[in-house]
């Protein structure tokens, strides 16, 4: 059974559209990830699916029911995490979980089981009555973990599940989404901007920027579309080496970014010493650095939109403070 | 499915109480300034006087109280709707949004918590009130005055909660405090008669659900009042009505 099902789902805020026409589907029992800088639609997508906005266009199903036409069924199957908190701070731990036991309609005796139980998957058993203006951000995250799994969720929202939290949380936090999905078979949807992220939980991600699925597969199946292994190169000057390199016959991929040159190549071990060989006096260039790697989902990301996620944000950043630049000139 | 919307009623009021019993600021806060009115015009305007429209041989302090205790409602009761806004500002909102309820149930659940919270705070100035000199006159007029505070609170819950679904975040509080909340209690009779006011400005006291909240507050308390007892209550009852409507049909609106 399919657990949600996507079709040209889209949200257009003014001339903005944050979600430009999506279609995608995530099987019962599956994590899925949804993969993508910072502004590219993500939340906006969860925000639709969870019935908080409604879409501009487009159909979606989650466990069956429309989000447009069976809220309350759509409600009634899911399990949501916020992006930013969505906690009673004047409440203790054990008292948002209650208010949320009883929203959803569990007796007393599952209510009390239960909040045993999830307190106890995310380590907080002994934070049950402390007010939550006094967690820390890990402990409030995971607070809003375990409170999206009272009500025995068929399918788990997890908006950026680890933004801003340190490693060592991240990790955990990690461990749980893992334990949950096996252990209580929940579908898991989350979105993220941490590839690392995405490669470790997901089953299937699907990449997207500007509102947009540039690509959904198999983390692994992603990255052996890029062949074998990735060799970043530092060079000077930049664009005299870019040439050299791309007359190499051995190069399957060539691509120049924030002045790296990627070459997807197989056997890599073997082709550093090929490129060793050149005479770089000869042809007029220097190597600075040379890097071998396996290719990861954020190479799969260079590949399909031509930078990597970090310096997408850098830009986003930019575009936003021009926006609000712009908006006080007003 | 009919349970669950009893519980969500039930936990939004036992929420209201949580947080109402943990933030003593707020209850502070809220009473200060019926309180401050309650004392300076009380005894400032003590005997000496009559004030034109209230009949010969009515102490000040019986005018004001009934005034008093509906200002008070009325800044705890917006107070307690616009607190939506909080939830939206802290992100809760978007807990209770994705909850499988109806959401005239948590709107019905918001308005209990907030009267319950308000009533407590309008029985705490009627007590102080009693200090200083008012006097009630029978078990029946606490009764009596009990409704009347509690159709004044639903009303200006729901109109809170109205304006609340309406705003997008909390910037514009202090602009409703002074451009909606003061001129409801300056125009609603509660300092004085509104017969004293041109017959331009009457119309808007007219227009205002709190002249008639105040108004039974009075006829309940002193027996003193410049309409029917039970004309006040059915006016107030259809503002209710109107009020409990229009904040559901918005908050159901709203998207976060």
């Amino acid at each position: 059974m399919l657990a949600i099902e996507v079709k040209n789902l889209a949200k257009h805020f003014k001339e903005l559209k944050a979600v430009d026409g999506v279609s995608f589907e995530v099987k019962e029992g599956e994590i899925f990830g949804l993969l993508g800088p910072n502004g590219a639609g993500k939340t906006t997508i969860i925000k639709m699916l969870t019935t908080l906005l409604r879409p501009t266009e487009g159909e979606a199903r989650v466990w069956g029911f429309d989000i447009l036409k069976q809220k309350n069924e759509v409600r009634n199957s899911i399990g949501i995490v916020f992006q930013e908190p969505a906690l009673d701070t004047r409440l203790t731990g054990e008292e948002n979980l209650d208010f949320h036991a009883r929203i959803y309609g569990l007796n007393r005796e599952t209510r009390q089981k239960r909040i045993e139980e999830v307190l106890k998957l995310v380590e907080l058993q002994d934070k049950a009555d402390v007010v939550v203006k006094n967690y820390s951000g890990g402990m409030q995250r995971r607070l809003e973990i375990a409170r999206g799994l009272m009500h025995y969720p068929k399918v788990l929202f997890l908006d950026e599940p680890t933004l801003g939290l340190d490693a060592q949380t991240r990790r955990r936090i990690w461990e749980y989404i893992l334990k949950l999905n096996q252990r209580e078979k929940t579908t898991i949807i989350l979105t993220t901007h941490y590839m690392e992220e995405a490669d470790y939980l997901c089953q299937r991600v699907a990449i997207i920027d500007f509102g947009k699925i540039i690509v959904q597969d198999r983390p692994d199946s992603l990255k052996n579309t890029l062949g074998g292994d990735v060799i970043s190169i530092e060079a000077v000057p930049e664009k005299r080496s870019f040439e050299v390199f791309s007359k190499l016959s051995w190069v399957k991929k060539i691509k120049l970014h924030n002045g790296i040159i990627d070459l997807n190549v197989d056997r890599g071990e073997n082709k550093i010493a090929l490129l060793i060989k050149i005479d770089q006096e000869e042809e007029g260039f220097e190597i600075k650095s040379v890097n071998l790697r396996k290719p990861t989902l954020e190479d799969v990301f260079l590949h399909f939109t031509g930078r990597t996620i970090r310096e997408k944000e850098a830009n986003q950043n930019e575009r936003n403070k021009m926006m609000m630049r712009r908006r006080f000139r007003r | 499915m009919e349970s669950k919307n009893i519980q969500t009623i039930y936990v939004m009021w036992l929420r209201e109480m949580k947080r109402f019993s943990r933030d003593k600021s707020r209850v502070i806060g809220t009473l200060a300034m019926p309180f401050f009115f309650l004392f300076s015009m009380g005894f400032g305007f003590r005997g000496g006087f009559n004030l034109p429209g209230v009949p010969q041989g009515t102490d000040y302090i019986d005018f004001l109280v009934p005034g008093i205790l509906g200002m008070t409602m009325l800044f705890t009761s917006m107070f307690a709707g616009l607190s939506v806004l909080w939830d939206k500002e802290f992100g809760f909102l978007k807990e209770i949004m994705v909850a499988p309820v109806k959401r005239s149930a948590i709107v019905f659940g918001r308005i209990i918590g907030g009267i319950t919270t308000s009533i407590i705070q309008g029985f705490i100035i009627l007590i102080i009130s009693l200090f200083i000199g008012f006097k009630i006159a029978s078990p029946l007029s606490l009764i009596l005055a009990f409704v009347f505070m509690f159709l004044i609170g639903t009303a200006f819950i729901g109109f809170g909660i109205a304006i609340a679904s309406k705003m997008e975040d909390v910037h514009g509080f202090s602009l409703i405090i002074q451009f909606i909340i003061f001129p409801t209690f300056l125009l609603s009779g509660a300092l004085f008669p509104i017969s004293n006011f041109p017959s331009w400005i009457r119309p808007l006291s007219y227009i205002n659900p709190l002249t008639y909240g105040v108004d039974g507050l009075r006829a309940s308390l002193i027996g003193f009042s410049q309409f029917p007892l039970v004309f006040d209550f059915f006016i107030i009852l259809i503002f209710d009505f109107v009020m409990i409507g229009l904040a559901t049909w918005l908050f159901s609106k709203t998207e976060v």
